[in-house]
């Protein structure tokens, strides 16, 4: 009956599109939000120009001891005096060369790890690789470095140390683990889900009082073992149960049809799992283990209670210098800003690796 | 077929290896065990819960002294674990709540500031939080003779929080049992209210009557009875404040910071569960005739309600283990008392770490059992 | 016979996105109307603009009388005129298929319960579906929870029917069944419009066929002219595209 002609796009009304119609949308669309948004601005206008004051116009930057501050500001001259404290701890001065290398060997790393290594053998190479060239150029005590015992590594490296360590060690264990959970066999099964559900049920500070109390106690006699190490393995222990739970979500994700064809195909069980399962499920798992990742950065930071300096120890050991008394709010708000950048930014990692995922998982 | 091929053999072959490996390691260490325990003379045994503490703890709601045994000094670290728990609990559930559905706003401002808020206090370490608010906030207050002084006779300084106690009368029993008939009354209201709409389809809202019952009837029974109740009111003495209730700094900080941390983490399952709904359920309710606001009660919440669930069940179990961190500061909570003081004067570690965990594992299977419980009541029903 | 749906002019941006072009359209009451076009042609987004789940920003549409704006208490008396049925169903899962049936007829326009369930019966009588009142929408299958989606819009005794593609997603199988009721409605003479791939459907009840693409409205006809004569290329090239092999 009717056959029309074609049309054109035309741009869209100005009202309706544009910066004054999203201001009368976002924040003056009825009468209710009006108020509010008043009340919001009023509020914020009272709190963040002296909160910017106090941390940017009025604060010191330049000196170099307490009495060079000039303003009634944060005193960030205090943060530039310690901040081979805040950043490696103890470790001796003469000796940081040896982290700025560690540094570049990081990047150099992940270079090699994202664009270099092609095959799978290859990347392992890589990966196992880098906490040795890291151990050696920490610790020393070989290839004619001094040796650094471990009760010198302090603030921001030793809780990178304990995070990356932590993490590394778990996922083999919590591999192990989340098959275990999946097994028919009920002793295996049971044993694990024990042991995952007593780690999560109990605080993590329990478990580091028990490494740093209990845990000398079932080895030899003579065994010494540091403090750093009844740390490490503790957290190892919990973590790797995590791992095991965001491994049995990727696992869980596999459809059923992946493991009949593996079988159908005559693969014995453990080559099912490393060729065709675990590499699917550790994909699908990636978003999740990034989370971790993130809780255990965190966590770190309880290690101070069994006497470990970590980063946040760090505050309270800084502001204790009696050059630099009464520094302790800008101890917090440093430690703070850099906690929020490595677990912001990884959060913001694991988002961009989500979507990737998602993207390619149709 | 050989036996060694066969599946039921293997598998009951590798389950006994693994059983007889695990047997052969406990064996190992139980065996350095007790030989540590025996060459550094450490006692072995409960009875240590029999001995007099012998030292003091700065709050606690049940009573304790010195002379009382370690086991009374185990309960109040335990109570104190339930007391900063419950109002931890209670204030990050309100705080999550507002903030999750603030995500959603439509108000620009409001979601952005929420947003700012989830990022800001999840991305940062509960303990700093909580040394943060002890260390800096608190300290930062004035001294008992320059409180701030708030409504109602309320007194905030660097030595704690101090509200009036308030003191029952004899007759005050009667106010309470006229608060139960009213929550008596607004039951029958809402059943009645209930039964009228399905009958003749006039709807009405019962919670403007509810509250309004709720509070007329006990406080006319109240002001009937002459008003059964006094204050003790706290008053500076000297340098201290006498009289009152009082919250220390060490519960003030730790409770803040809980509420705080554990407010964004329910945020977060709030509004994930309201997401989930999804966009066609909300487009089917508005193309019914429904009101937003019946949109909201009759099919978003309930089923943003069993999302959300399991998740907000988890971080109030997280709270729990998280107070735990008032060791950092010293609140006298089960881990600060009992695997603290406890354990340094009797040496009993593992006794008393052992203790420790399975109270927290008693209070995670019980927090299990609820969420069990609430997801079989709430459950949709599928094929 | 009057005009029961006037679409003037109706132009709508997605921000810049010109996703509606020039809209014209007049429904006479009693009419059914099948719209096809390829996917992000706007067939969709045009049905809903009907009842005001998309909202425009140029031009005039008026359902039954009511001209639609920006006025709430407009827009639920056009919502109790205009019923939908959707694409993925959405029946709300936390309720029975009988609680899912009188929700609206109680809250929306004051029925007392028991006159809603004899409404509500009534109805599932009529989708064949009354023995599954009392089962919750996850225990059905796909076929049958459409039906009881076209029973629950049937209950607010709607005037003009809008179908989002209603078959798209279930299984072959049960297209027919759903297919079956809506031939049934069909012959009640409800306004009816229908944005499906069904042309067997079209064929059989459609007083008018219309084919979008592009934003816009390429060309209209009865059944006949629109399958057997198609007169732009547009449609040319579509219909080619769909007829299965």
């Amino acid at each position: 009956m009717a056959v029309y002609e074609e049309k054109s796009a035309r741009p869209a009304p100005i009202n309706t599109n544009g910066a004054i119609y999203w201001l009368k949308e976002n924040l003056f669309a009825t009468p209710l939000d009006i108020a509010i948004t008043f009340l919001i601005l009023f509020v914020l206008f009272q709190v963040v120009p002296p909160f910017l004051n106090w941390t940017i116009f009025d604060a010191s930057f330049l000196g170099s001891t307490k009495a060079d501050a000039t303003g009634s500001g944060a005193n960030w001259i205090f943060v530039k005096d310690k901040i081979s404290m805040f950043m490696y701890g103890f470790y001796p001065q003469d000796q940081l060369f040896r982290l700025q290398i560690l540094v570049g060997v990081t990047l150099v790393e992940i270079v090699l790890f994202k664009y270099i290594a092609k095959t799978i053998k290859q990347k392992i190479f890589v990966f196992v690789l880098y906490p040795i060239v890291a151990f050696i150029l920490i610790k020393g005590g070989m290839f004619g470095l001094v040796e650094v015992p471990t009760n010198k590594w302090g603030g921001l490296l030793l809780t990178l140390v304990i995070s990356f360590v932590g993490i590394v060690l778990s996922i083999p264990i919590g591999i192990i683990l989340a098959f275990g959970r999946q097994s028919n066999l009920p002793v295996i099964k049971n044993l694990s889900v024990v042991y995952i559900e007593f780690i999560r049920g109990v605080p993590l500070i329990t478990m580091l009082f028990m490494g740093s109390v209990l845990l000398p106690l079932f080895f030899q006699e003579g065994v010494e073992l540091n403090k750093l190490l009844r740390a490490l393995i503790v957290i190892t222990m919990v973590e790797s149960a995590f791992v095991s739970e965001a491994i049995r979500g990727g696992l869980q994700a596999i459809p059923k049809g992946q493991y009949e064809a593996a079988d159908s195909l005559g693969l014995s069980y453990w080559q099912k799992m490393i060729l065709v399962i675990l590499p699917q499920a550790l994909k699908v798992a990636i978003p999740n283990l990034v989370g971790i990742s993130i809780e255990l950065f965190k966590d770190t930071s309880l290690v101070m209670i069994i006497g470990l300096f970590d980063l946040l120890s760090m505050v309270h050991l800084t502001s204790n210098d009696s050059h630099w008394l009464g520094m302790e709010t800008e101890g917090y708000v440093f430690v703070t800003f850099i906690y929020l950048i490595f677990c912001y930014g990884m959060s913001r990692y694991s988002m961009i690796l989500e979507k990737r995922f998602n993207t390619d998982h149709r | 077929m050989s036996i060694l091929n066969n599946k039921t053999f293997r598998d009951i072959l590798s389950q006994f290896i693994v059983v007889t490996a695990l047997v052969l390691f406990i064996w190992h260490i139980v065996g350095n065990l007790q030989h540590n325990i025996e060459v550094r003379g450490i006692t072995t045994g409960f009875a240590f819960f029999g001995d007099k503490a012998g030292f003091g703890i700065s709050e606690s709601p049940i009573s304790y002294s010195e002379d009382s045994t370690y086991f009374r000094a185990f309960l109040v670290g335990l109570t104190n674990t339930v007391y900063v728990s419950f109002v931890g609990i209670f204030f990050a559930s309100i705080l999550g709540v507002i903030i999750g559905v603030g995500r959603l706003s439509k108000n620009f401002l409001i979601s952005k500031l929420s947003l700012l808020y989830v990022e800001f206090f999840r991305n940062i370490p509960l303990l700093l939080q909580i040394l943060f608010w002890y260390n800096i906030v608190l300290a930062a207050l004035p001294g008992p003779r320059q409180s701030i002084a708030l409504w109602a006779n309320c007194f905030l300084n660097n030595r704690g929080f101090y509200i009036p106690k308030p003191i029952f009368g004899t007759s005050f029993e009667y106010v309470v049992l006229a608060f139960v008939v009213a929550i008596g009354l607004v039951v029958f209201l809402s059943k009645w209210a209930t039964k009228r709409f399905e009958e003749t389809g006039k709807d009405m809202l019962v919670w403007p009557w509810a509250i309004l019952i709720l509070v007329t009837i006990p406080l006319v029974v109240f002001n009937l009875l002459g008003s059964p109740l006094s204050f003790d009111y706290p008053a500076l003495r000297g340098f201290n404040f006498r009289g009152g209730m009082s919250y220390s700094p060490e519960f003030l900080a730790l409770a803040f910071a809980l509420s705080v941390y554990t407010a964004s983490l329910i945020a977060e399952a709030v509004r994930s569960g309201i997401e989930a709904v999804a966009k066609g359920q909300k487009e089917a309710a508005a193309s019914l005739g429904l009101t937003s606001y019946q949109s909201l009660k009759l099919v978003v919440l309930p089923q943003a309600i069993r999302i959300a669930i399991p998740p907000i069940l988890g971080q109030y179990l997280n709270l729990i283990k998280n107070s735990s961190l008032a060791t950092a500061i010293g609140y006298p909570e089960i881990v600060t008392v009992f695997s603290g003081t406890v354990l340094n004067q009797t040496g009993q570690a593992i006794e008393i770490i052992a203790v420790t965990m399975a109270v927290y594992l008693t209070i995670s299977l019980f927090v299990s059992l609820i969420l069990n419980i609430v997801n079989k009541k709430l459950a949709i029903k599928e094929r | 016979m009057e005009n029961i749906i006037q679409i003037k002019n109706l132009n709508k941006w997605y921000g810049d996105f010109h996703v509606l072009k020039d809209i014209n359209l007049e429904v006479k009451k009693g009419e059914i109307i099948v719209i096809c076009g390829p996917s992000g042609s706007g067939k969709s987004t045009m049905t809903r603009c009907i009842n005001y789940l998309e909202t425009f920003q140029e031009g005039e549409l008026v359902v039954d009388g009511i001209a639609l704006e920006d006025d709430v208490k407009k827009i639920r008396d056009i919502r109790s005129k205009v019923a939908m049925v959707f694409q993925h169903f959405e029946l709300f899962p936390h309720l029975s298929i009988l609680d899912n049936l009188i929700l609206a007829p109680m809250h929306v326009h004051q029925i007392p319960k028991h006159e809603a369930v004899e409404t509500a019966m009534k109805y599932l009588k009529r989708v064949n579906i009354a023995d599954q009142a009392n089962k919750y929408p996850n225990q059905l299958s796909g076929g049958q929870k459409q039906r009881v989606a076209i029973a629950r819009a049937l209950c607010a005794n709607p005037t003009i029917m809008l179908f989002d593609e209603p078959t798209s997603a279930l299984d072959p199988e049960m297209i027919n069944e759903v297919l079956d009721v809506m031939v049934d409605l069909s012959k009640e003479h409800k306004t009816m419009i229908c944005v499906t791939h069904e042309m067997g459907f079209a064929k059989r009840v459609a007083d008018r066929v219309i084919f979008m693409a592009d934003g816009q409205i390429v060309e209209e006809n009865t059944p006949d002219e629109f399958f057997n004569n198609p007169q732009s290329d547009r449609l040319k090239q579509f219909l080619e595209q769909i007829i299965t092999h």
